[in-house]
Order: C-alpha cells, then sequence, then structure tokens
C-alpha cells in the first residue's frame, strides 16, 4: 500500500462554480506535454499579467491577494471549495495542473462529472461532503491556515484535533490512486471479453462497421 | 419493464458490468481534435500499443486553427508557433497511427460536432465520445455521446472501450410553441437558469415534448450541446422521422443497410412509462429571449430584465453575484439594454450552422452594422455549412452588412486561436460559455441566440427580436 495518507494546508475558494477554464486558461492547452502546468494553475487570478507557455511563475507579475501567492498556502496540498467545482470543459490540463501545483485532494459540495473522473486518472482524490459539512469546514479554516489529514482506507477526513468527517468514494477508483493503477492495462485484463462483444456487435449492426467518407 | 432511451443504449454498448463500480462500455464512434489527444497519443507509443479499432476513429483539427486561412493555407501556415506544434502534431499521429483525418487543407474540415453529423459519421443508437465537452452534441440522433478526458481517450483509442459508472436519468420535457424571436439556443438558456449549472449533474437528460418533436436536428443538437453547462455530461433525444430524415440525407449507407439499421433504430426511444429519477415540464410558449449576464451560463435573464442585485440571495451566492458584476463591468442601475457592445461572435459547436446562419441573415439582410462595434464575425462550422451558405449568398449579405466571413473552426468560443477579445471589450456571442477569460483574457461575454447576435450587431445594443 501506497498512498493511503494525505495530509497538508488546505487552500479555500468561497465560491461556486469553478470551472475548468479558471483552473487553466486555453491558451495553455496549446502544450502537447502531460506536465509543467502547475505554474499555470488558477493563471486568471494568481497573475497581473498575461502569460505565455514559455514562462514560468517567476517570470510573472503576481496578484499578491490572491491566496495561493500568500505563505502558507504556497505549499497548499488541500484546495476547499464549494459547489460545482471543476464545471465546463473536458480539459484534464486542470487536473495536471492542481496535480503539478501540489494539490493532493479536493474538497468540495459537488463536482463537474468530467473533472470529477479525470481526478482519479491522475493521483487528485475528490472528496464529496454536504453543503453543512462544506460550511463547516470553511468556518474552521477562516480564522487561521489549517491542516487536515485524510485517510484513503478510512475514507475519512479529520481536522481540528479529533473531529472527523466520512466520505464516500467508489473503492474501485480509490484503489486507482492508492496503487497508482493506470487504466489501459486493467482493461487489457478483459481483452477477450471486448473481442467477443465486438464480434457479436459487428454481426448484430452491421452498419456501423461498414462505413467511409 | 419499460425502459429509457439512456438505459437502452447503456445495456446495448455494456461489455462488462460491475454493479458497485465501474462497467465497460463499447464506443463505436471516437472523434479527435488537436487539443486533447497529443498526451493520449504518447500514452499508447509509450506503452507500445495500436488503436484497437482505426475505423471507429475520426480526427480534424478544430480549436486553435485561424478561421482567416483562404485557399493555400495548410498547417505551416499557422503563425503561433505553439499551435502549429499541436495542429502537425495531430497529422502525424493520424498519418502513423493510420486514422482518418480531415486536416487543415481539407474542404470538409470543421468543428468536430458540426462536421460529424454532417458527414454521416453519427449514427443513431452509437455510443460517441471525444475529448471535448461538448460532445453531448451528437445525443441528438439518439446516441449515448458525452465528453471525456485525455486519459480516457488514451484508454478508448487502445481498448475501443470506457470504464464508467451509469448515470441518472432526468427528463426535460419542451411543450408548446416558441414566441417570435425564441429559438432553441433561448430555451435551453432558459431550462440553465432554471436549474443551474450543476442541475444536471450525475444524469443523462433526455429532451422530449411537443416542441423537441417538432424541432429541426439542428435545434436539437444545439440544446444536447449546451446539456453539459446544466451539468449533465449525456444529453439526448428519442429518434423519430426528423431523424431518420436527416441520417437518409447525411450517411452514405446503401439502401439495403439503411433498412436493415432503420428497423432497430425506430426503438431508440424512451418506452412510455419508463422511470425517470427527475422529470422538469417546460412550456416553451412563455420562455422570452435570453440573454447571459454574468461568467456562469445560469446567470442568464430575459433580454429585457433587470440584472439581479443583492437582494435575498445567500451569502455565498452574493459573494458569486458581487464578483461576476465586478468582471462584466456592470453597476446596480443596470439592464442589458444600456450595455454598448464591442465585438459580435456568430459560430461555435453550439451555433454554426445553417439554420443558424439563415436565421442571422434574415435580421442583417439589407442593413449594416453598428458603427460602435468594432468588429463583427460569422465562423461557419464547417467546410459544408461554409459552401452551401455560399450558395444560399448568405456570405453576401453578411459582408454587405459589414461581417466578416471566415473559414471554419472553434473561433472566438474560446480564447486559443487568433480570434479573441481583449481586455474589456463586449461581445454578443453566439457560443456556449461565458466564463472568466474564455474568450480572452478579461473579456466579457454574453451568450445569446444567432437572431439575437445579429440584431446587437445592426444596433450596437441589446433589442427587441419580436
Amino acid at each position: 500500500m501506497i498512498n493511503s495518507i494525505i495530509t497538508g494546508i488546505v487552500a479555500t475558494f468561497n465560491r461556486d462554480n469553478i470551472d475548468t477554464d479558471q483552473i487553466i486558461p486555453t491558451e495553455y492547452l496549446k502544450s502537447i506535454k502531460k506536465f509543467g502546468f502547475g505554474d499555470f494553475l488558477f493563471d486568471g487570478w494568481r497573475y497581473l499579467d498575461e502569460g505565455r507557455l514559455d514562462m514560468t511563475a517567476d517570470d510573472r507579475s503576481k496578484n499578491h491577494d490572491f491566496i495561493l501567492n500568500k505563505e502558507p498556502f504556497t505549499n497548499a496540498k488541500i484546495l476547499l471549495t464549494r459547489d460545482n467545482f471543476g464545471c465546463g470543459s473536458s480539459r484534464e490540463h486542470a487536473v495536471w495542473a492542481l496535480r503539478d501545483f501540489g494539490f493532493k485532494a479536493v474538497i468540495a459540495s459537488s463536482f463537474g462529472d468530467i473533472f470529477y473522473n479525470n481526478c482519479f486518472k491522475n493521483s487528485v482524490l475528490p472528496i464529496k461532503l454536504t453543503k453543512e459539512e462544506v460550511n463547516h469546514l470553511f468556518e474552521i479554516s477562516s480564522l487561521s491556515p489549517v491542516s487536515f489529514e485524510i485517510d484513503l482506507l478510512k475514507k475519512d477526513l479529520k481536522f481540528d484535533g479529533n473531529y472527523s468527517y466520512s466520505f464516500d468514494v467508489k473503492d474501485s477508483l480509490l484503489d486507482r490512486i492508492i496503487n497508482n493503477l493506470d487504466d489501459v492495462d486493467i482493461t487489457l485484463e478483459h481483452k477477450n471479453h471486448i473481442e467477443a462483444f465486438e464480434q457479436k456487435r459487428r454481426h448484430q449492426r452491421p452498419w456501423l462497421f461498414d462505413y467511409s467518407n | 419493464m419499460p425502459v429509457t432511451l439512456y438505459d437502452k443504449l447503456w445495456d446495448e454498448h455494456l461489455v462488462q458490468t460491475d454493479d458497485t463500480n465501474e462497467s465497460l462500455i463499447y464506443i463505436d464512434r471516437h472523434y479527435l481534435h488537436e487539443v486533447t489527444s497529443p498526451q493520449a497519443f504518447e500514452g499508447l507509443r509509450h506503452k507500445q500499443l495500436k488503436p484497437w479499432r482505426l475505423d471507429a476513429n475520426v480526427a480534424t483539427p478544430d480549436h486553435n486553427v485561424p478561421t482567416d486561412r483562404g485557399n493555400t493555407f495548410d498547417a505551416a501556415s499557422i503563425k503561433d508557433e505553439v499551435a502549429k506544434i499541436q495542429v502537425v502534431e495531430l497529422d502525424k499521429n493520424c498519418n502513423n497511427f493510420g486514422i482518418h483525418q480531415f486536416d487543415i487543407t481539407s474542404n470538409k474540415q470543421g468543428i468536430v460536432h458540426v462536421m460529424g453529423p454532417e458527414l454521416g459519421y453519427t449514427l443513431p443508437g452509437m455510443t460517441i465520445v471525444c475529448g471535448d465537452s461538448h460532445t453531448s452534441t451528437h445525443g441528438a440522433f439518439g446516441c449515448l455521446a458525452m465528453g471525456i478526458g485525455t486519459s480516457e481517450v488514451e484508454h478508448v483509442l487502445a481498448t475501443q472501450c470506457l470504464k464508467i459508472t451509469k448515470l441518472k436519468n432526468m427528463q426535460v420535457n419542451f411543450n408548446g410553441h416558441p414566441q417570435r424571436g425564441v429559438t432553441s439556443k433561448d430555451i435551453v438558456l432558459h431550462l440553465i437558469k432554471l436549474i443551474g449549472t450543476a442541475g444536471g449533474a450525475g444524469h443523462a437528460i433526455e429532451f422530449s415534448g411537443s416542441y423537441i418533436s417538432s424541432a429541426s436536428m439542428e435545434s436539437r443538437m444545439t440544446i444536447c450541446n449546451m446539456a453539459i453547462e446544466a451539468g449533465a455530461k449525456v444529453g439526448l433525444a428519442g429518434v423519430d422521422a426528423t431523424t431518420l430524415d436527416y441520417v437518409k440525407k447525411h450517411s452514405n449507407l446503401s439502401d439495403s443497410m439503411f433498412s436493415k439499421a432503420n428497423e432497430y433504430w425506430q426503438t431508440l426511444k424512451s418506452d412510455p412509462d419508463a422511470n425517470f429519477d427527475q422529470t422538469i415540464d417546460i412550456n416553451v410558449s412563455n420562455i422570452r429571449p435570453q440573454v447571459t449576464w454574468g461568467t456562469s451560463p445560469e446567470m442568464t435573464i430575459d433580454f429585457d430584465a433587470d440584472i439581479p442585485s443583492q437582494g435575498d440571495i445567500d451569502e455565498v451566492n452574493h459573494e458569486n453575484l458581487l464578483l461576476a458584476k465586478a468582471y462584466m463591468g456592470l453597476d446596480e442601475s443596470k439592464t442589458l439594454q444600456d450595455l454598448s457592445f464591442d465585438r459580435i461572435f456568430i459560430g461555435s459547436c453550439t451555433n454554426s450552422r445553417m439554420e443558424d446562419l439563415r436565421d442571422a441573415a434574415s435580421v442583417v439582410k439589407g442593413k449594416k452594422i453598428s458603427k460602435d462595434i468594432t468588429e463583427a464575425i460569422v465562423v461557419p462550422g464547417s467546410g459544408m455549412v461554409k459552401a452551401q451558405a455560399e450558395e444560399e449568398g448568405l456570405d453576401k449579405i453578411f459582408v454587405d452588412a459589414g461581417f466578416l466571413w471566415r473559414d471554419p473552426g472553434c473561433s472566438m468560443c474560446l480564447g486559443m486561436n487568433p480570434d479573441q477579445l481583449k481586455p474589456y471589450e463586449r461581445c454578443a456571442s453566439t457560443s456556449n460559455r461565458n466564463f472568466e477569460g474564455r474568450q480572452g483574457n478579461l473579456g466579457r461575454t454574453h451568450l445569446m441566440s444567432p437572431l439575437m447576435a445579429a440584431l446587437t450587431a445592426v444596433n450596437g445594443k441589446i433589442t427587441d427580436p419580436s
């Protein structure tokens, strides 16, 4: 077992519907790589100037009021926000940017469906809590910087000493983060099933296999 | 037991089920574009794998291609060096792996969600995926269609399957007849206003009712396209005579193959009395033209209503409202009709089809765009739309009025190609997202129908389309 405990500083984003265009703007989607997006996370809020892919955080004019530019949040590992985080565009770059910055978990009252799925492919844990629980965590985090501890095996979140909330997540999804598994490898173990299904389909629905334009 | 259309499609494509976790679903069609595919192809190379089934894949560059290209343009002509790499990379990947591509020089190239159905690559009953959230568009054909991330693009290329959990069923019944000046865009914006951008999360939304039955395929595509803005990654509509007419016209299936398929396609609708987890009934006769005021598609109002102010809303929403108003440059007293517009964008996978261009042209014909508008562009969704519009003389109507007539692409829907807003410019846009910075850093987007956008071009302001 690896990766079963996540601990770290919590950064709060007190707004609903943070879309993936905010998490990483389209300009940085021109990269053909899967890493190197951390400096562009929340780019529009984090910097005062307009950036390009070939720039780093050091080249930029920072918005010093923005939470991720303040200590100790430059080392935040957990992001706490409200409703519908990661809605909008399907860009997996949003998760890559969170991961590359150092975030290991995002806590929200709900998530965009596509973003939620993308998280598990990249070892970022999305945690859904109720609105009341999220409210409570905001209260706790508003006074001074706090750290949470997340236990992936017990599926619970410890805060403020001895308090904890439990959360629900599908075991197969969690397993990918804990054991760093690759979906393609897992699915190809069922290669024979897929081949048999496809053969049957080719016979039943031939128009799907007889097409060119 | 009566079954919903979504459940029928799910069962039809189920390779392997796991009730508590994820299931394997077979994918019939995979569309690819330049932005979300390079890392997936790299993953295949790394694992020394080949695409599972080549003929299921179709590619085209659309997101970052310039839209003023002309006839001699090719990938090498792209001035933005970073964007060029992505388009060239798609060429290389398609050539190396043997995937069919309508490249930047093809007269069929276009926005993948416009091009696919027009060329008959979208057929009823298919599962369709693409690394783009507006893949829900294809649900208009009775398909299970959804946007996926790049890891999933790699997974579909390598295994022809997607590993996902089943969604819940939501039904939205649109009944009645829309008023003059109200289009499918207004109807879907109204829905998003009503249920919010998270309203459909975790659900597949099936659109039905007398309005949908009477709507064209293009209108149905506009509505399914924006299901994702209502939080649902899947939007769909049952197959009927309108669907089959479109498919007959656009696919190149032989007559015998078509009639074989037709028998199955007729079954692609929810059974009467099928159980939905949620049902919403909307009388479209009461809907008025809709325009967004803020930075989320749910921040929508009737075009002549007051912009919301802080009243009876809770603390979080209060914060959302203030942030959105500040970004959009709106003070307390303003209505949308008071605002002056700088730019007009008619295009995107939501509204760049023939019906949209005809609507816009009907308003613009014989008129000139307002002197206050610094640039107005019309970007047809595909090479086919462009050719058809030119045959009908629509390009001339637009150009005579002062619009720029462009080449197909995603254009100003997202700030990825040269078509972008400058900071603080205000745009009347037929696209689907008014997020901060979506059309360019600090740009201000108001979403509306092609009819409203064209009218705004002529008047420089939002006016009554009826």
